[in-house]
């Protein structure tokens, strides 16, 4: 019996040696790969928020920043910037890319829905110092200012196919029979889409949302050209007006050490808002999604 | 796909219909609308310079000259520098994250990796900026220069911040991008691929080499130049690394320079109209139309593999 080799037995050659060989290098050398990009990142997030951290106090949130590096301050302006931009983005933002959606799942069909999809998709990989330009040549030269106006119109025509994706996404993901039942009690196609289709997606278009609104909050290029910063409190969308990626951009490049933390307590403020959004988004999205 | 038809239409169908198409109308004008701004903006300057906007050297607004020779080579360099350490790296953390990973690590790495792709350009640009370059000026740059000094790339003044620090930050920018489209690729191999080489006896390494991919290699492909439309527009992260002092376009990966969008952030605060804002505007085209046109080609390539997979309509 001992002649019978075990019919599950790899048999054993030089060149079996080989393949054994390279599998192991294979192996070796792809989670060296996956290993190297996970610790530089994980390394580069906790550094930013280990130097962050201790200078994220209650003036951070409260004051304003102070002159010259004089101890204390903080970066209300920009925090009360930032959140009113997204809001200007979010009104341009919001009804294109949620419609766009609607469009793309229940309405559009043949080759210029798919050339719609395109062009979203292709909207997406624009680098978004574009969208300042734009706004920049459209609102800001006409009006021989900066403004929180044209920052959040920039903002928010880099929301639109954020949006539009993940709605269409959530949309497509709604059962056709609530569709048909609808439609088989006598609602028309419009009451179908906005009494229960819409109602059924709408945890998550409301993730998308907030996703979309997490991601414009963290831009710094296209408020550059646009909203401009200002190291005072303005609450009036027409005129200079400060965002927090904009205040760190500029204190990480100050002379004085106390800006340069406070830049870092502001990274801070901004990785936990995308590590947020993105956390309610899967639980949000997770239930009744598939992900491979 | 047919989700509505038939029957007799009701005004109110009629309206919502108008209505929704009206708003996405209102998006394809807002893309035509950014083509004209910048084409009719760059106009005087595409009319006095033509190609040699090119190849100038200089974009000197005392003699009203513009050129961004500097700019577009730094902008393909640091690029290429990218991608250059990024592909190997994300294809094979793809490739581990698919098919050697254990199982319960699979979910949350894949998650990191999409967190990552999310993190705000501006907070690299304060990491490069604090940590990466002074280390580079300091310690990595002279170690280069002592231990690789014959090539090239390594010669020269160190500044820390430079051509060099920039292509780094990149690297670890594009990173995530890279493993996540790579990883989704890879998923959509069909299982009886991979089962039918595993029974033919075939290792773990051999499945990937000869069934995965060859089946997700055009796919890879696409999202590695999605990656490089990343690279190549990426503003923030750049502009605070790169130095922004053009010089003599060489190898010297030491040297500062220049990219096209850093030349934007840079200098639209001093542009004054005519020919500065011009040139400027002219500088964007060109960003814009490089990265339409990777974009529109990486997303040609996704589409051939996922049909409706995700993975071609990620912000990038």
């Amino acid at each position: 019996m001992s002649t019978v080799a075990h019919p599950f037995q790899t048999p054993r050659s030089a060149h079996s040696v080989g393949r054994q060989l390279a599998n192991g290098l294979a192996i070796v050398f792809t989670l060296a790969c996956a290993g190297f990009a996970v610790v530089i990142l994980l390394y580069l997030l906790l550094y930013v928020l280990r130097q962050g951290l201790p200078y994220l106090d209650l003036a951070f949130f409260t004051q304003l920043p102070t002159p010259n590096g004089e101890p204390g301050g903080g970066m209300t302006e920009a925090i009360v910037g930032t959140v009113l931009l997204v809001g200007v983005a979010s009104l341009v933002g919001v009804p294109l890319g949620v419609f766009t959606g609607v469009y793309l799942s229940e309405v559009g069909r043949g080759s210029f829905a798919a050339f719609i999809r395109f062009l979203v998709g292709v909207l997406t990989g624009v680098p978004t110092i574009i969208f300042g330009l734009f706004a920049w040549a459209l609102i800001v030269i006409p009006a021989h200012t900066f403004s929180g106006l044209a920052g959040g119109v920039a903002l928010g025509i880099i929301m639109i196919p954020i949006v539009a994706s993940t709605s269409e996404d959530v949309l497509r993901l709604v059962p056709h029979e609530l569709r048909e039942a609808s439609l088989a009690l006598g609602a028309t196609e419009a009451r179908t889409i906005l009494r229960v289709v819409l109602p059924a997606a709408s945890r998550g278009i409301i993730t998308g949302i907030v996703l979309a609104m997490a991601r414009v909050a963290g831009e710094t290029a296209p408020l550059l050209m646009t909203a401009f910063g200002t190291p005072f409190l303005n609450t009036d969308v027409t005129q200079p007006m400060d965002a927090l990626p904009l205040r760190i951009f500029v204190f990480t490049e100050s002379p004085y050490q106390i800006q340069v933390n406070q830049a870092y307590a502001g990274a801070v403020v901004l990785i936990l808002l995308i590590l947020l959004a993105s956390f309610a988004v899967r639980f949000a999205t997770g239930g009744f999604k598939p992900r491979g | 796909m047919k989700r509505f038809g038939g029957g007799p239409r009701r005004i109110s169908d009629v309206l919502f219909r108008g209505v929704t198409l009206l708003l996405v109308l209102i998006v394809i004008g807002l893309i035509v609308g950014i083509a004209w701004v910048l084409i009719s903006g760059s106009w005087p300057s595409l009319r006095t310079f033509g190609w040699s906007f090119l190849t100038n050297q200089a974009f000197d607004p005392v003699h009203n000259t513009y050129g961004v020779a500097p700019a577009l080579f730094g902008t393909l360099v640091t690029s290429a520098f990218a991608l250059l350490f990024a592909v190997p790296i994300g294809v094979g953390a793809a490739i581990f994250l698919v098919d050697f990973c254990p199982r319960p690590l699979r979910m949350p790495l894949a998650f990191f990796s999409e967190l990552l792709a999310a993190v705000p350009s501006v907070i690299f640009g304060l990491w490069g900026f604090l940590v990466l370059a002074p280390w580079l000026g300091t310690v990595g740059e002279p170690w280069l220069r002592q231990h690789l000094g014959f090539l090239p790339f390594f010669q020269g003044a160190s500044h820390g911040l430079g051509l060099l620090a920039a292509g780094m930050v990149l690297v670890i920018m594009v990173l995530p991008l890279i493993i996540s489209i790579s990883r989704e690729v890879m998923l959509t191999v069909p299982r009886t691929q991979r089962e039918a080489l595993l029974a033919l006896g075939a290792t773990r390494w051999e499945v990937i080499r000869h069934a995965v991919l060859p089946f997700a290699r055009v796919g890879i492909m696409g999202g590695i130049i999605l990656a490089l439309g990343r690279a190549l527009g990426e503003t923030m992260a750049v502009t605070m690394v790169i130095g922004n002092q053009a010089t003599q376009p060489s190898w010297h990966l030491f040297d500062t320079g220049y990219t096209l969008s850093s030349v934007i952030a840079n200098q639209f605060g001093e542009a004054t109209p005519g020919l500065f804002i011009s040139a400027l505007l002219e500088a964007g085209l060109l960003v814009f139309v490089i990265t339409l046109l990777t974009n529109i080609l990486a997303r040609v390539l996704i589409a051939r593999i996922g049909g409706t997979s995700r993975a071609g309509r990620r912000r990038s």
